[in-house]
């Protein structure tokens, strides 16, 4: 594994490098590559099990990895050495299934891990706070518990409670997946605002509407290696691997 | 003397001597149940956070303490803290100059009471724990989390509201186990009872005052435990 280097923006602010993950005897991750520049959106496709999820996880060193390298703005991020804070606070992530502290109403969820983590000041978090609730389109609700939310809701506080480490580039694990039809649009409008106020944004999704219309880069993975990628245009109308088309085919 | 009507001897009533005894018991009691309450309490948030640990040791040694404390009777751990312990360690001399035990019998009954209810603590803070989704810890640990943060912040906070009834049930049944104190003469609620009725020779009606005061007590807590209870819940979350 190599150590942290130094970072420009015209660099890749995302860097994957042949990165390969078991779990016991499964290969998940069998040398995946992928770089991502600052600002730029990125969906992965693929079927279950064909790792999306576990790359993700590795980004933010929620996975150790067992070869290879991933940087994040040139912090290696499974150096042992590494300060696992400086990379979380770069890296935002939101998960298929919310994860919400539900003892804590959307208002505190939002301002606890900049108070706690960061140590910042209660009430300059709290005024930044409100702004990322208005921003998520949530206001009156700050003070609603996770539990008496929609899960479109859920999901927008989430969103928001990851904002709030400022970080600079942000996760999405399937984070429609376990919402209500109606509310998968504002949960994507919330995500298209962000990606359109330059935010790099790192999505595995279904929905492939969303995708072909926001991404500025499809990859495809299946079985724990990267198919195929390319501009959507592209990717959507021409796809040339066979299993890319199978896919496309099944869930278009 | 008895009281010619009834018969009911209550000397408490009309003795002063008995009446200051058996506030002294009853003060007595109380500060032992919450001397014992909070280190037991402790012990079980400690406890369960050692038993999460990485290494191996620390996890064997709760596991090993859990054992010893819960799979012995809470008398023999009593005798063994205050008649074994007690001996092995260092007398000191006192104001009078006379050499006494390093710690008294109150403090040998708040410790050993305190370890045993904390063995049962350890466990029930543990089943809270597990009932926190492991996808809750992994989004605090995405947001900077470190393992004590989210610890304290986030799975203890949840994991109190699933397990306060186990709690409660322990931490009733502590405060009836702290009559134990009785077998090394801390003046509690049944040591004092026992000099009483062994002056005024009135065992039953001591007895019933016992249980009523006991069942007094009990219900204090248990009510305040409840009070707890609904005071943090949170909609969509727990019992």
């Amino acid at each position: 594994m190599t150590a942290s280097q130094p970072w420009t923006p015209d660099q890749p602010i995302v860097r994957i490098a042949d990165v390969y993950k078991s779990f016991g005897a499964v290969e998940v991750l069998k040398g995946v590559s992928l770089n991502v520049m600052k600002g730029e959106v990125i969906c992965i496709i693929g079927p279950s099990g064909s790792g999306k999820s576990t790359l993700l996880r590795c980004i933010n060193a929620l996975v150790p990895i067992d070869r290879g390298s991933i940087q994040v703005e040139g912090l290696e991020t499974h150096d042992p050495k590494l300060n696992k804070l400086e990379l979380r606070k770069k890296v935002g992530m939101v998960f298929q299934q919310y994860n919400l502290f539900p003892h804590k109403t959307a208002l505190q969820n939002i301002m606890m891990a900049p108070v706690t983590v960061l140590k910042q000041d209660k009430a300059e978090v709290e005024v930044r706070a409100r702004v990322l609730m208005k921003k998520v389109r949530l206001e009156g609700k700050e003070h609603s518990y996770p539990g008496e939310l929609s899960g479109g809701q859920q999901q927008r506080v989430a969103i928001a409670r990851s904002l709030a480490m400022n970080p600079d580039v942000m996760l999405f694990d399937e984070v429609t997946a376990a919402l209500d039809p109606e509310t998968v649009k504002e949960v994507l409008v919330t995500i298209r605002d962000l990606a359109e106020e330059g935010m790099t944004c790192l999505l595995v999704t279904h929905e492939m509407g969303f995708a072909r219309e926001l991404a500025d880069h499809m990859y495809f993975t299946d079985r724990g290696v990267i198919v195929e990628h390319g501009p959507p245009k592209e990717f959507f109308s021409n796809p040339r691997d066979p299993r890319t088309q199978e896919f496309l085919s099944q869930i278009l | 003397m008895t009281t010619p009507e009834t018969g009911i001897n209550l000397t408490y009533f009309y003795d002063s001597f008995d009446r200051a005894r058996m506030i002294g018991g009853f003060f007595m009691t109380i500060w032992l149940s919450l001397v014992c309450l909070f280190f037991s309490t402790i012990i079980g948030v400690v406890g369960a956070w050692l038993q999460g640990s990485r290494f191996v040791w620390t996890r064997r040694i709760a596991q090993g303490y859990i054992q010893l404390f819960r799979n012995t009777p809470p008398l023999v751990q009593m005798y063994f803290f205050f008649f074994a312990l007690g001996n092995l360690l260092p007398r000191v001399k006192n104001e009078y100059g006379y050499l006494e035990p390093l710690f008294d019998n109150f403090t040998w009954a708040a410790v050993s009471l305190s370890f045993f209810a904390g063995a049962f603590n350890v466990e029930i803070f543990r089943s809270g724990i597990e009932a926190v989704p492991e996808s809750t810890r992994e989004a605090a640990e995405a947001l900077g989390y470190n393992r004590l943060q989210a610890y304290l912040y986030i799975v203890l906070p949840l994991a109190f509201r699933v397990c306060l009834p186990a709690l409660n049930n322990n931490l009733v049944n502590l405060v009836k186990t702290t009559t134990l104190a009785y077998a090394i003469a801390v003046p509690e609620l049944l040591y004092v009872s026992n000099q009483i009725w062994s002056d005024s020779v009135n065992v039953p009606e001591m007895m019933v005052t016992l249980l009523v005061l006991y069942v007094a007590l009990v219900g204090l807590l248990v009510w305040g435990m409840h009070r707890w209870e609904r005071a943090i819940r949170v909609p969509g979350y727990g019992t």
